[in-house]
């Protein structure tokens, strides 16, 4: 937590910086919002640092708050917000949710601080330092805060903690998700420990809300400090390539704890947290292009966990023969192929948004729709490293699962495994518990389970991959698929020790197992299909299974072994 | 080497439907072939022939072996096992590996194919081994028939050198220029002063553009001896080259000839293939514009008079290059089926294979030559897996993601050896197919040529399809002006796709307009009960702004019904639809013309990828509000290329000249990249130190590769 007041330290001094900026305050077009509150109202503004001169009605006390409120930390500071490539609070909500959907609560909220001159009117910002309400995405009920980085940074006072936590519920009791939208210093340092039960307020609601509603955090700016436990408690965290940061202290603290020289981008931006550490799912170009990546990606969800996942009209027809599949896998079982040509040539209209495209590649993890309807895709990818399991990609698939079951998404899942990575560092590092989470998740998981084995379902692999074993409910083999305890090469030395030919008991070996029979003969998988035909057998199958019903035991909550 | 096809494949054995409905959509490939000979089916050649090939003219060979009730073998490298044309013959053998050397070109293997199969006969196709003496001498000692000419006559015309002396001696015109083999790169330039620039340099034993150059001073003449000699030794195994002279803004006509084994030769009408680039042809088409009958007939004798002189058997072919006053030179015989044979069939109505394998049997001609019509016209585009902008076609390679040919429109044919999900390999000639129309004129067939190109669908690799637009489209090549210069007059600073006129720029933004808001429309279609009630916008006009290359263009659009009203740009656009977002195909109705636009990508920011008027063309659509915030983003700032050599192509690094430390001055070669058997040679840029150098030589490079970094 020492963290977060280093890094909020900065926001301490925009304060001076504020009482120049309030000054000179004229309303300057920056989108609808402002244009609200345009020319007429110029004469007004001009003396609205003094609420009490002239004792203004009731009324006009409403009006000069509201037209307060919606210029934040003054035309100054929403310059320097755009000169750094952001955009402000309100443009990011009104380009995230339909034209005039948002209803804004808690606009006249203002922070209780009374220390270090904090109580001065011109301290205080009606709405305070972030923006909160609810609206609509495509027609669909959401609930949004976006931090305000032009009042105190953004920083996080106790009524900015409030603000969230108030909408965070109205979300829980409705039933619909919440969208963050992060760019904030830390904690308010002015208001001490009443920001840090801020932050905690907000952890306990997110943790509260999670498998309830879904929860969005969209990193816009930074993010440091304690406050990174809230898109760490959420279901998908998002990054903005540049502007955005993610970190527990910044490099300053770093360098003086442990005298690493590292960048802020090098420590704790997207490029760091999509490709190397797995805290952020996905990074987008800038705001404009995050924020409407959002909306696309907000499509996929149901609004709660008492919702079905959501169907899409669709025009892609769900008999659709795929005959690219039918040569998609190549005949030599070393030979690599791209999972995602299978995944995008499957999903309706090759629209598939994948989560963590650059963390762990050995596994493909994402949204698409199968007949309109929003299905989890788990695959693994040939391409990278073989599509073995190992300790980043098992966590990132079973992290990905579980999101799934908890939201009633189908979850399909296509296998090409050849085991989990052998080795010192996978070991030390704790395959086993980690490699535990996914077949936990997979075990564990009530939603309809679809398999398809593309080619290799590899020893303990096999299993952990949605097999008929985990309550699979279809589990389908193409031609090439190859389930045995292992390939071909290390069964023979193992079952043919000493023998002369090798060669021939390998052959043997192939002849036997390298086919999909042992498992079929078995009813492992339910059938063997031809690749060209996986479409239109999953919508089927989808279609059947929308009215699956499965309850696991009762229990206080499962141990899932973190 | 040639391991029989081992035990059909679990695939065959769990779908033994699976290849009867697939051999149907192969034949579907070919239905709209028309021959106007009926095959005749009491005349009896072959039981089984194989075909020494691959692709699409494996594919073709194999047809006309169906109809002609021939039994067919295949014959594949490891990476063709599941090529179209393995899974359209009867049989099918593996000959090695990938590289053609060890494959298509393995005659031992090849030889081994036949005695295993027990083949009466060998179809060559074209390249590989179609003109190899060699292979044509052993199938003969093993009593195997080989469908084309007799040994002697692929020595002598496959000989650039022998031909020229036999051409000369049957009376047919030739072109001045040295009758015998250069050594040395100094020999080349004295001979090539004696006979005046420019001159060309050719292989000895080439064809199809490989081991060509053109000179125009000392100095080019002795990089071409270089390169020429280099591609000569690694296409053809045999480094010999000759000059003659260079006829500048000449046309590539060539005549088709059909001979037997017993004295009777004709030719059956000239193809233009005048448009090419580096010496390779693109579109061809018969009959040529240019020739009168007079010439046309005195081309096809002395065609026919050189056949006889060697006593030629089978189909041929005569180039010629003709010069503005119709002076025609010989220039080589092919002794094979060419690539671009369909459009001869189209005009003439005969099958070339079918007559290929009757003569190889011994028959007779069917035909005479007052026989030999031109019906109507025929064009012969050829799609390219291959990027147009760069010098007018660099390979690429690929899986076809979705691939569909315009087979549904009439009088098209497309002779293709792939299908969707193939791969397009840096091994193997980047061909996709050979799109052909017809028509009674030529108008008609270069409509047609222009809406079946519209109407092509090819994804997951780049191609040529906006090249081949441009050209059949452009007034010179509409009027008949056209010489082998065609693509450097019209085009002297490269390819750059089709320019939009203000008129068709509008059409453009409108139906990205038209697209994103369909698709932004769909996204509230939420169906099924509800629990929390949806409020979708209830909205029929908006506000867009459209980005295409600098400018950017504010809109408004109205939708009323399957039509949006698009005011941009100061006119009003009318697009109408069905707005299928799954189709890749896109018809529109825009301002009453029918278009054929496709929908190459289309993402939640706004990109959309358009093919339109053949070309693609990437614009961003926004709303008025984002397009306003966007105008905050920060430019991102891309990588300085300067300094940086990136492999243009997929390919082997054959040489690097550089190393690290060198001064290169601008325009000095850094290293060399062979990719489908032809050399390139990458420059610096600038003068430069080099920095770094990334490539070894042997070494596979991608495209966009680093090779070698400068300071």
């Amino acid at each position: 937590m020492m963290a977060a007041f280093s890094v909020a330290r900065s926001s301490s001094g925009l304060i001076n910086g504020l009482r120049t900026s309030l000054k000179c305050f004229v309303p300057v077009k920056h989108g609808a919002v402002a244009a609200a509150a345009a020319a007429p109202q110029k004469k007004l503004l001009r003396d609205c640092r003094w609420y009490s001169a002239g004792h203004p009605s009731v009324k006009e006390r409403i009006d000069k708050k509201r037209r307060a409120a919606l210029v934040g930390g003054g035309q100054h500071r929403i310059d320097a917000q755009h000169k750094r490539g952001k955009l402000t609070a309100r443009e990011r909500v009104e380009l995230l949710l339909d034209p005039d959907s948002f209803v804004e609560t808690d606009m006249f909220v203002e922070h209780r601080c009374s220390d270090f001159g904090m109580e001065q009117d011109r301290n205080k910002f009606p709405g305070d330092s972030v923006v909160t309400g609810s609206g609509r995405i495509n027609g669909r009920l959401v609930y949004v805060f976006s931090q305000d980085f032009t009042v105190f940074g953004g920083s996080l006072s106790g009524a900015h903690a409030q603000k969230i936590c108030k909408i965070m519920d109205q979300a829980m009791t409705v039933g619909a998700p919440v969208i963050g939208l992060n760019d904030s210093g830390g904690a308010r340092i002015q208001e001490g420990v009443e920001s840090l039960a801020g932050y905690a307020d907000i952890f306990l609601r997110n943790v509260m809300a999670s498998g309830v509603v879904p929860q969005i955090s969209m990193i816009m700016g930074p993010c440091a400090g304690g406050a990174v436990y809230s898109p760490a408690l959420t279901d998908f965290t998002f990054m903005v390539k540049d502007t955005s940061y993610l970190f527990i202290t910044g490099p300053d603290v770093v360098k003086s704890v442990t005298n690493e020289d590292v960048t802020q981008e090098q420590l704790g931006g997207a490029k760091t947290h999509t490709t190397v550490s797995g805290v952020a799912h996905h990074a987008f170009e800038n705001d404009v292009d995050a924020l409407l990546n959002l909306r696309e990606f907000f499509n996929f969800l149901p609004l709660s966990n008492r919702d079905p996942a959501p169907i899409r009209e669709c025009h892609d027809p769900s008999d659709r023969a795929v005959l690219s599949l039918d040569t998609i896998v190549p005949d030599e079982s070393t030979k690599a192929y791209d999972m995602l040509d299978i995944i995008q040539s499957i999903v309706d209209e090759r629209d598939f948004f994948e989560i963590m495209p650059n963390y762990a590649k050995n596994i493909v993890v994402g949204f698409a729709r199968m007949n309109g309807r929003t299905i989890g895709i788990v695959g693994n990818q040939p391409k990278v490293a073989s599509g073995c399991l190992d300790i980043n990609s098992s966590v990132k698939g079973a992290r990905f699962v579980r999101f799934c079951d908890a939201f009633n998404i189908p979850i399909i899942t296509f296998v090409d495994v050849p085991g989990f990575l052998p080795g010192t560092a996978q070991e030390y590092g704790g395959i086993i518990r980690h490699g535990a989470k996914l077949l936990y998740a997979f075990a564990e998981a009530t939603v309809p389970k679809i398999t398809i084995i593309t080619r290799k379902a590899y020893g303990g692999a096999y299993d952990v991959m949605s097999s008929k074993h985990l309550r699979g409910d279809v589990n389908y083999a193409w031609p090439t698929a190859e389930v045995a305890v292992m390939g071909a090469k290390g069964a023979v030395q193992i079952i043919f020790r000493g023998k002369e030919n090798q060669a021939e008991a390998e052959a043997e070996y192939v002849e036997k197992f390298a086919n999909p029979f042992p498992a079929a003969v078995r009813g492992f998988v339910d059938d063997i299909i031809e690749p060209s035909s996986t479409r239109k057998r999953i919508c089927r199958d989808l279609e059947v299974l929308a009215s699956k019903q499965q309850v696991n035991p009762w229990k206080k909550h499962a141990n899932i072994p973190l | 080497m040639a391991a029989h096809w081992l035990s059909p494949s679990l695939n065959r054995l769990l779908f033994g439907l699976k290849n009867a409905s697939f051999q149907y959509r192969c034949c579907a490939v070919h239905s709209k072939a028309q021959y106007s000979t009926v095959y005749n089916s009491s005349e009896k050649t072959f039981d089984k022939i194989l075909i020494a090939n691959r692709g699409e003219i494996a594919c073709r060979v194999i047809k006309t072996c169906k109809k002609m009730g021939i039994q067919t073998v295949a014959v594949h490298s490891d990476v063709d096992s599941s090529a179209v044309h393995v899974k359209m013959a009867d049989e099918a053998l593996c000959v090695g590996p990938a590289p053609t050397s060890k494959s298509y070109l393995n005659m031992d293997a090849i030889m081994e194919a036949v005695r295993v199969t027990g083949a009466q006969a060998v179809h060559p196709g074209y390249g590989f081994l179609s003109e190899n003496k060699e292979f044509a001498k052993r199938l003969a000692a093993d009593g195997v028939a080989f469908i084309g000419p007799d040994t002697h006559a692929i020595q002598a015309m496959g000989d650039k050198i022998e031909s020229k002396l036999i051409a000369k001696a049957a009376k047919v015109n030739t072109i001045p220029g040295y009758d015998g083999v250069v050594k040395t790169a100094e020999e080349a330039v004295k001979i090539a002063q004696e006979i005046g620039y420019p001159v060309m340099i050719k292989a000895s034993a080439g064809g199809g553009g490989k081991g060509m150059r053109i000179a125009w001073n000392d100095e080019e003449t002795r990089e071409g001896f270089r390169f020429s000699s280099q591609e000569a030794a690694s296409s053809f195994g045999d480094d010999r080259l000759l000059i003659e002279k260079y006829i500048d803004n000449p046309r590539h006509i060539e005549i088709q000839v059909l001979a037997d084994k017993h004295g009777n030769a004709l030719w059956l009408n000239e193809r233009e293939c005048s448009i090419q680039r580096r010496n390779q042809k693109v579109v061809e088409e018969a009959p040529s514009t240019f020739l009168d009958s007079v010439t046309r007939q005195a081309m096809g004798e002395q065609a026919v008079q050189l056949a006889k002189a060697v006593q030629y058997s089978s189909a041929g072919t005569v180039e010629f290059l003709v010069d503005s006053t119709k002076n025609f030179y010989f220039l080589e015989m092919n002794t094979r089926l060419q690539v671009e044979h369909p459009i001869t069939e189209c005009i003439t109505g005969l099958d070339l294979v079918e007559q290929m394998i009757r003569v190889a049997k011994g028959y007779r001609l069917q035909h005479k030559q007052e026989d030999i019509p031109i019906n109507g016209w025929a064009i012969e585009s050829r799609v390219y897996a291959e990027d147009p902008y760069k010098s007018f076609g660099l390979p690429s390679i690929g899986r076809l993601s979705q691939y569909q040919e315009p087979v549904n429109l009439s009088n098209v044919r497309v002779d293709s050896g792939i299908q969707e999900g193939s791969d397009i390999s840096i091994y193997y000639d980047p061909m996709i197919s050979k799109l052909v129309t017809y028509g009674a004129t030529r108008l008609e067939a270069l409509s047609r040529m222009e809406e079946a190109l519209d109407n092509y669908v090819i994804r997951g690799v780049t191609h040529n399809i906006p090249l081949l637009r441009e050209i059949i489209t452009h007034p010179r090549f509409i009027s008949g002006d056209i010489s082998t210069n065609f693509l450097p007059e019209v085009y002297p600073d490269g390819f750059k796709g089709h320019q939009l006129g203000k008129e068709n720029c509008r059409e453009l933004l409108a139906s990205a307009a038209a697209i994103h808001i369909t698709a932004q429309l769909r996204s509230q279609k939420v169906l099924g009960n509800l629990r929390v009630s949806s409020t979708p916008m209830e909205c029929s006009n908006w506000e867009m702004c459209v980005e295409l290359g600098d400018g950017c263009y504010s809109m408004e659009v109205t939708k009323s019904g399957n039509v949006y009203t698009v005011e941009v740009d100061g006119g009003v656009v009318e697009v109408k639809g069905e707005w299928n977002l799954a189709s890749p195909l896109l018809p529109l109705t825009i301002n009453g013309t029918q278009r054929m636009l496709q929908c190459l990508s289309r993402d939640s920011s706004g990109n959309i990828v358009l093919q339109y008027l053949g070309t693609s063309f990437k614009v961003r659509v926004l709303t008025k509000l984002a397009a306003a915030l966007n105008s905050f983003m920060p430019e991102k700032i891309p990588e300085d290329t300067s300094s940086i050599l990136r492999s243009p192509m997929p390919g082997t690094v054959v040489a690097v000249s550089v190393k690290p430390g060198d001064t290169v001055a601008e325009g000095q070669e850094i290293c060399v990249i062979e990719a489908m058997k032809m050399q390139n040679s990458l420059t610096a840029v600038k003068q430069a130190k080099v920095k770094s150098v990334h490539c070894r030589q042997g070494e596979t490079v991608g495209e966009g590769d680093l090779l070698v970094e400068l300071e």
